[in-house]
Order: C-alpha cells, then structure tokens, then sequence
C-alpha cells in the first residue's frame, strides 16, 4: 500500500510523488530529523546549564541562538511536519478518498518546509521564539533575523495551504455515504486544527512583514524611537500563536482518539463529544491570547477578560480527557507501546492544563510569568502531551508504513525513559520557576536550590535523550529487519480492532498502492 | 449529544464549578493588589541593557542597588530605555515589564529587612542573564 522497504523504489519516485502516503511519508522523516537536530540543540542546552559557569557554550549569544533555534525546530519543523504526515498517511483513507484534494498543492506545501529550515539553521537568530521588538528591531544580528523571518514567512504559508487541502479534502471529498458526523474523530482533529490554522496564521503574517518592514527602516510600527508600539506586535503574535498551540495539541488528541479505542478493544465513550470538543475548541482559542500579557502593564480590565477567556477553554480539553478514560473504563485493555505513549500523555496533558490554570489566574501569573515555571508548563504540552501522541502514534503506523514489526521491548523501554525523563524535567521547572529563575538564561548564580534543580533538570534530559537513541535504532534496525506484520492484525488486538479504514476504501485496497 | 453520558455532564460541571471558583478568587485577589495605597513613595526604575537604575522621590539616584526602608510602600514606575525588560524582585513577587514608550507601574511593601535579588524576567539579549541588581531593605 505505501513504501513497503521490503521492495523499495528508487528514492527519487518517492520525492517527485504527489500521491498522499508517499507524502506522508517525507513529512514523516523530516519531522523525526528536525526532532533529533532540535533535540541536540535542547542537550547543548541543558548540559550549558548543568552548573552555574560557562560549561560547553562558549558565550552567551551562541546560547541565544541555541534556545531560539530549539523552539522554533521544535515547534515548526517537528510537531507540524509530524502531524501532517499523520493526517497525509490517514485522512484520505478515513474520509475513502484516493489522495488529498489538492496532490500537487500537498507536495508544494511539503517542499516549502525544507528551504525554510535552512534559513532558520543557517541563520540561528537569537531573539527567541517569539522575536519580540523591540529587540528584534533594533538589537538582534543581521542576517540571521531576516533569515528566521523569511524561513517562518515559508512555513505559515506552507502551513496554511497543507491546512486548505485538509479542509478541502474532508468537507469536499469525504465518501458521499459518510455524514460529517461519522467521520473519524482523528480526521475531525486535522478539520478543527486546520480550521484554526487559516483563520490564526494571517495576523502573525502580517506581524512578520511590518518586522521585517521595521528592521529594513522603511516603517516603524513597532519602534518607540519613532512612536510605534511593541506591545502591537505582542498582540499580534500571540493573536496567531495561542491558537496555534491548540493546532499542535488538536492532532495530538486525534491520535490519541485512534489509539485508546483500539487498545482498550471497545469503541470510543462517546463521538459526538469529542467532536463537540473539537468545534467548542476551536471557537474558544481565540479568546485567550493575551494572558500571555498580563505583564505587560494591562488594564484590570483586559486582564480579567483575556484570564475569563482562557479558562472558557478548559472544560473541552478537560472532555477529552473523560472520554479517554471513560472508554478505557471497562475496556480489556493491550498496553502494546502505542497505548503507552498514548496513556502517559493523557496523564502529563491534564498535569500540564492544571498548570496552565494557574498560569491564567491573575495574581498567580505574577509569580510564575516568564520564569521556568512557564517553560515546565508548555514542555509538558509539546513533549509531554504532542510528542508523547505524536510518538505512540508513529510507532502504530510503524507496521502500516513498513508493512515490519517495531522491537516491542524497545519500545517499551523508549516510552519508560521518555516518562521518568519528562517527569523529572519538566516538573522539576515548574518547582524551578517558583524558586524565581528566569527563563532564556545562559547562566545563573550560585544559589543552592537552583543548582539542585537545574542539575535534576539536566539528568531528566539526557534520559530522554537515551529514549530517543534507542527509538532511533529501532526504527532504523526495525524497518529493515523487524519482523515481517501481520498487516490483518498488527499488534494481536483480534482482527476488527485494527485499520478498518482502509478496507472500507476501495481506492486503497487494489493494488496495494 | 446522542446517548445517555450523565456521567460526563456531572464531569464537565465540576470542572466548570472549579474553574470558577479559581477565576473568582483571582479576580478578588488581583483587585486587592492592583491599586497601590495612596501614601506609596515613587521610585522611578530605568531598566536598559543590562542594568537597572534607581531614582527615589526626593531624586537620590542608585545604580544596581536599591536602599528601602521596611514597612513602607513603595510604587515602582517602570520604563525601558532600549527593549523590553521585565523588573522582578523574586522574594517579594514582584514583576511587570519595563516597556520602551510606556511607564508600567507596581507597588509592594517589603516586610522583611535584608538583602535581595533584584533581577531581569523578560530576554533582553546578549547579557540577560547578568541584568541584576541588589534590593537592600533597611530597618526592623
Ligand atoms: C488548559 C489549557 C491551557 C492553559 C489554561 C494555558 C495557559 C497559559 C498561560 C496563561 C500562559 C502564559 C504564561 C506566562 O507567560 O506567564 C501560557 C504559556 C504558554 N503555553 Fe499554555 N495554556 C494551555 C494550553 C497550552 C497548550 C495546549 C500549549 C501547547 C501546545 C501551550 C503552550 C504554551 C506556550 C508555548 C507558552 C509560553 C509561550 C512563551 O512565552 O514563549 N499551552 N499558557
Ligand atoms: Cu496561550
Ligand atoms: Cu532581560
């Protein structure tokens, strides 16, 4: 049905393909290369702040670099990249199309991201993630800064059209036999999240634009020297960017809503609330985007509003999580790896809502804002929650993509390191960030608990990072020497609980391509 | 919402009740601290990269130190001089940004004497994470 690499095809046919697995498949393994580069750049980082004192990095702007290099591969190059090979491999084949509504489109969007990464690689701006002005006017490094700018210009553009073909594919070319309501709830997380996407992305292009405006001299929106206003620009990204991270944890739960039915061998509590989960999310995303402000000097007023937005969109990611524990309630439950990773991130999702709670209650914000405690609450959602889905999930299409068995102890093992890893890193910031460290520091004084922490934090790290290892080679080993699988029932849950999709699709079923 | 799910009903409005709970106790809390006391002292704090400056109602100026007196209140009015800034004094949880073209302002009153970390909360560049300076509160 797709790269079998047991009869594998020139390379070459696999790139100049539009057909949706074999772009699937590029979308797969550029994500997990981004994932291993960003994940270097997350170890440089943690060794440099295993001490107080300079450690490996030489000097604090290689250190800029590193942690704004980090988070934008992390976020744009592997939890993206990584989703949209999930929805490429499965959303045709769950709506019973033959390809993505729009194939070439499907493999520009692709080819875009690869050219933005080497902007932002080559480049390795230092602003952050986030490129606040006016530092990222007036102080950041040229050309690494308009190098990031054009790199994430590509990638919202590239983002925005993969989300038009999910969109367009779903609503349009979905089997004349399945109502909108039947659709599976994975497929109804790319319609939710891509819907979010097209609506969020045009602000932050804009943004990046009057920046890059800015910088060159012509305009000066967000320049106070000649009367613009920064926190214009703070609007405006997280305007795009708080309902953005719902776009990276929608997916996320879509997976997850394939994996626990399987795994608990019964179908899923209940459909319509999660679809209603999905729409209630999607509306409510927009409302919350300036709690990321609260800082920066905002009225009562505003605050009260953006803090009353943001737990408005609590209750639906907190019903997500009553149907994956409700359907796992009576099920007869195969803890193969996939329902692992899946589990493991229902428990670090609903860890990390509870600190985000915190993060949006007013007075509590002035304590946790712009500290570690910030950094440990979103890691739980990118690793603990997106990853951990990401990676469960990846290794359920393991058998469908190699048509080869993954090392089941490996696996289990990767999921365990990950777990411990995770646990120990990210909660371990939480606790940091109430001890006061800032965030974005190459270095720190020597105060007893900071270095206690800091080194817990570290040794968190490299145990995942001994995970990813071992997930490597087994990917690796296993695609070219895994057990062959028995495409009927991979992973022994009896016959029915597995893919049924594709044998409903007869554009898929033939000739096995 | 097809079939019978009271369970997750009753689910979704304990959540709802506590979420609540939580946005309302901040509100009152956050309407408590937000209106500093009317006889606070102004200190003007000048944040650029990287160090913060000092200057006291009577207009003694500081440099990377800050002497204040225990029991009294303060009304820090903050303003950035280059980018942004954040002025945050851990111990007493106090933070707001330091924004270029705006004055933000926060008040506290320190009630323990003692020597304390004043440090930079918002990435300002190359040296953000030396932006400190020394809270000094005098008096018992
Ligand atoms: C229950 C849902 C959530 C709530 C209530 C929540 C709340 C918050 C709040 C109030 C902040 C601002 C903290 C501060 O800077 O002082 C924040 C930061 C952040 N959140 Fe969440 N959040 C939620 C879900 C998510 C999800 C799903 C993601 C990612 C997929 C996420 C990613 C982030 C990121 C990246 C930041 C920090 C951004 C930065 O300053 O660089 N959050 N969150
Ligand atoms: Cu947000
Ligand atoms: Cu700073």
């Amino acid at each position: 049905m797709v790269l079998t690499l047991a009869k594998p095809r020139p390379i070459w046919q696999i790139m100049f393909s539009t057909h949706h697995t074999d772009v699937g498949l590029m979308y797969l393994i550029f994500s997990i290369m981004a994932l291993f580069i960003g994940g270097a750049m997350a170890i440089a980082i943690r060794v440099e702040l295993f001490a107080p004192g300079a450690q490996i990095i030489a000097d604090a702007m290689t250190f800029n670099r590193l942690f704004t290099s980090h988070g934008t591969t992390m976020i744009f190059l592997f939890l993206l990249p990584s989703a949209s090979a999930v929805g490429n491999y499965l959303v045709p084949i769950m709506v019973r199309y033959k390809d993505m509504a729009y194939p070439k489109l499907n493999a520009i969007a692709f080819w875009m991201i690869p050219p933005a990464a080497a902007l932002v690689w080559l480049g390795m701006a230092d602003f952050g993630w986030y490129a606040n002005p006016p530092y990222s006017v007036i102080s950041a490094p040229a050309p690494a800064a308009e190098m990031w700018i054009f790199g994430l210009k590509i990638l919202g553009i590239s983002s925005v059209l993969g989300s038009i073909n999910f969109v367009v594919t779903i609503l349009k070319c979905k089997h004349p036999d399945m109502s909108i309501g039947k659709v599976p709830l994975l497929a109804w997380s790319f319609l939710a999240a891509s819907t979010i996407a097209i609506m969020a992305i045009p602000t932050f292009a804009a943004g990046l634009l009057m920046l890059l405006t800015d910088r060159l001299g012509a305009t000066g929106f967000f320049n106070p020297l000649v009367g613009g206003d920064p926190i214009a620009y703070q609007h405006l990204f997280w305007f795009t960017f708080h309902p953005e991270v719902y776009v990276l944890v929608i997916p996320a739960i879509g997976m997850m809503y394939e994996i626990i039915p399987r795994f608990s061998r019964r179908p899923i509590f209940s459909h319509s609330s999660g679809v209603f989960a999905f729409v209630l999310l999607s509306i409510v995303a927009f409302a919350s985007w300036a709690h990321h402000m609260f800082a920066t000097g905002m009225s009562f007023t505003e605050k009260t509003v953006f803090m009353v937005g943001t737990l408005a969109a609590v209750p639906a990611s907190a019903m997500h999580v009553f149907n994956f524990l409700a359907t796992m309630w009576n099920g007869r439950i195969k803890f193969a790896t996939p329902m692992m990773w899946a589990v493991g991130g229902i428990a670090l999702f609903f860890s990390a809502g509870a600190g985000g709670v915190v993060n949006t209650a007013m007075p509590l914000d002035f304590i946790t804002h712009d500290s570690y405690w910030v950094v440990g609450h979103f890691h739980l959602f990118v690793f603990g929650t997106i990853a951990f889905g990401t990676i469960g999930f990846f290794y359920y299409l393991f058998p469908y993509v190699t048509r080869r068995m993954y090392n089941e102890k490996l696996g289990v093992v990767h999921f365990i390191l990950s777990m411990v890893g995770a646990s120990l890193t990210f909660f371990t910031q939480h606790l940091l960030g109430l001890y006061g460290m800032p965030r974005r520091v190459f270095d720190y004084p020597e105060i007893p608990e900071w270095i206690a922490m800091n080194q817990i934090i570290s040794i968190g790290a490299m145990i995942i990072l001994v995970g990813m290892g071992i997930f490597l080679v087994n990917l690796i080993y296993s695609s070219a020497r895994g057990k062959p699988a028995n495409m009927n029932d991979p992973f022994g849950l009896g016959g029915k609980y597995y893919y049924p999709y594709s044998q409903l699709n007869p554009h898929h079923d033939k000739a096995g391509y | 919402m097809g079939h019978s799910n009271w369970p997750e009903w009753i689910y979704v409005a304990v959540v709802i009740a506590l979420l609540v709970y939580v946005g309302a106790e901040a509100w009152n809390i956050e309407n408590l601290i937000d209106h500093a006391p009317e006889d606070a002292e102004i200190i003007k704090v000048t944040a650029q990269q990287w160090f913060w400056s000092f200057e006291h109602a009577d207009g003694t100026k500081e440099i990377g130190e800050l002497h204040l007196k225990k029991d009294h209140a303060y009304k820090f009015e903050i303003h950035s001089k280059d980018v942004n800034h954040n002025f945050n004094i851990p111990e007493f949880l106090v933070l707001m940004d330091a924004v270029p073209g705006r004055i933000n302002t926060v008040w506290f009153s320190p009630n323990e004497s003692g020597e304390f970390d004043i440090q930079c909360r918002e990435y300002c560049g190359l040296i953000h994470y030396n932006m400190r300076a020394k809270l000094f509160v005098e008096g018992s």
